[in-house]
């Protein structure tokens, strides 16, 4: 095991896997996809639950290598629509995927980034027993396969990860266990990446890292995003649509131009964010 | 079971072992401890041990409806009843979001006050108090043939089993955008744990059934760093308290489980002190 990651730290293995990686790029069909010939659909996507609708008449239209980020105020259905997206809650409507062929999708795989985790921090659970527990069915508890190991190495490494693979993931820093919890969801490359950013216990730093992280894997990969996001600054820098979720519904669907400058995205947030922007470009220039 | 008696004749020497009460209770403490310590450290990870502690109770209601059912062996109504109150208690708490504790909490203690009436009817709960404190010298030769099965079952779906239920636990949603089928994974954790519980209890007593559960895993987690040193320090952890406490209490005459019990928070409050020096 040792041997293992003394390789890793080794620039020509360091190659390899890079070279592995760009292999897995192609198998994707990706200069198909990009010329948008792979798109996710949802359409008329709704939940209710009990009595009361939280969602209805979602439309949303997402092409590989698209950043979609989903805004809205405190509780507006943001994560709602994502659990819903991954089946966690019961909605109508229905999602399909179509892929570079024209091909009516086989099952669509979806990656996950979680907000935040369920149990309890202190556990002893480390970044590899994760990484194997979804890799492998050998159990965790007996042991863990070089290969596991190697595969989680691999996927840590797209995210600059791979020196906390033997960390508990009670100790890891916000940023860090984001990035952890997201090498997690390439781990096989899925269709449609979906995160969930966490409201709070990243620091700026740690959240620029992440998102820029993002946006080199979407270009690498043309992976098709959904985020949804509490910071409008962050989304209007790397989103290339924004949906901003209002009244159950999708009020309005752009870029952060038009989106920001829509009345009741303003009247939401209280700021018109193309000035703020704009101010900032400014300060910048000076 | 004579292969058994003779090795125990044959390792240990001694006189505590040479009574075949003894040698029957090891061979059982040898099979439930490290389920204990196998189960404990998903018990404890999901927070479940209020969970643990109400089932352990409930099975007072599980004797007093095998009372009144007239059933000889109670062991089958206290599983039924347990089952049932498990399966229950995940219902509810994933239809509401009020927190676990509440809901648990006044199952719970529904379940002892009922089976406490249902007992004490005209005042004929002593002869019951024997489930309370449990006794594990009253294991059976047919518990020691069905318990090898038990445990085989239970190292079965641990090994099958544990690494989706460890997604579930650490995340729900992470887990089903992998195509794990949460709720069957969640039911199965959850019913085994109810059964393991259930048919300790006569040996090891309602009071203290759900500490047995927690200790050992309470203790390994102090100190452990993975899952697998974690399931290593928790199934030695559980298997030394269990064999300790067992010998221990023969020479002091006290109730076995108890005894194990203080073992292992003894272990737990080592293991504690270990970790403030490791992290100081």
């Amino acid at each position: 095991m040792i041997n293992d990651s003394k390789s890793i730290n080794n620039p020509k293995m360091k190659n390899s896997l890079k070279m592995k990686n760009s292999i897995k790029v192609k198998n994707i069909n990706c200069k198909k996809c990009s010329c948008g010939l792979c798109c996710t659909k949802i359409k008329d996507f709704g939940v209710t639950i009990g009595k009361t609708e939280i969602l209805k008449d979602i439309n949303l239209h997402i092409h590989c290598g698209d950043l979609t980020a989903i805004i809205g105020a405190n509780g507006a259905g943001k994560s709602t629509l994502l659990k819903a997206l991954l089946g966690g809650i019961p909605h109508s409507g229905n999602i399909t995927f179509v892929d570079g062929n024209k091909k009516l999708a086989r099952k669509l795989k979806m990656g996950y980034v979680p907000q935040k985790l369920d149990f309890d921090y202190s556990s002893p659970v480390s970044v590899l027993d994760i990484f194997s527990a979804t890799l492998n069915t050998r159990p965790v508890w007996f042991s863990i396969s070089k290969d596991a190991r190697k595969k989680a190495l691999e996927s840590l490494s797209l995210v600059d990860g791979e020196y906390l693979i033997d960390k508990r993931l009670g100790v890891l820093s916000g940023g860090e266990l984001q990035r952890v919890l997201l090498a997690l969801a390439l781990q096989p490359i899925p269709d449609i990446l979906l995160l969930d950013e966490p409201v709070s216990g990243i620091d700026q730093n740690g959240l620029k890292l992440f998102y820029k992280t993002v946006s080199n894997l979407r270009k690498n990969y043309d992976l098709s995003i959904i985020l949804v996001s509490h910071d409008l600054h962050l989304v209007s820098q790397y989103a290339d649509r924004i949906a901003f979720i209002n009244n159950k519904t999708i009020e309005c669907c752009g870029t952060a131009e038009e989106v920001f400058s829509n009345e009741k995205v303003i009247d939401v947030f209280g700021v018109d964010w193309n000035k703020v922007m704009v101010n900032e470009n400014e300060k910048d220039d000076e | 079971m004579s292969l058994w008696y003779n090795l125990v004749d044959f390792l240990l020497p001694f006189e505590w072992a040479h009574y075949v009460f003894m040698k029957n209770a090891l061979l059982g403490v040898l099979l439930v401890t490290p389920m204990f310590g196998l189960l404990g450290t998903m018990v404890v990870n999901n927070k479940m041990a209020f969970f643990a502690d109400a089932l352990g109770h409930s099975a007072l209601t599980g004797i007093a409806i095998g009372v009144i059912l007239g059933i000889t062996n109670p062991i089958w109504s206290m599983l039924a009843f347990s089952l049932m109150l498990a399966v229950v208690i995940i219902k509810v708490k994933n239809v509401n979001t009020s927190s676990t504790d509440t809901i648990i909490g006044v199952f719970a203690s529904t379940a002892v006050a009922l089976g406490v009436v249902i007992l004490s009817f005209r005042g004929g709960f002593t002869k019951y108090s024997v489930y309370l404190i449990g006794d594990l010298l009253s294991i059976s030769k047919i518990d020691l043939l069905i318990l090898p099965i038990i445990f085989i079952i239970v190292i079965f779906i641990w090994s099958i089993a544990f690494n989706k239920l460890l997604l579930v636990s650490v995340n729900q949603l992470l887990a089903r955008s992998r195509g794990i089928n949460v709720d069957f994974y969640e039911y199965l954790f959850t019913i085994t744990v109810a059964v393991i519980v259930t048919i300790s209890i006569q040996w090891v007593g309602v009071l203290i059934i759900s500490s047995m559960l927690v200790l050992p895993a309470a203790a390994a987690r102090n100190i452990s760093s993975n899952i697998r040193q974690y399931h290593v320090y928790s199934v030695a952890i559980a298997l030394i308290s269990g064999v300790a406490g067992l010998i221990l209490s023969y020479f002091l005459g006290s109730a076995s489980g108890a005894t194990m019990v203080l073992i292992a928070s003894m272990f737990f409050g080592i293991t504690f002190f270990m970790k403030l020096k490791l992290y100081s």
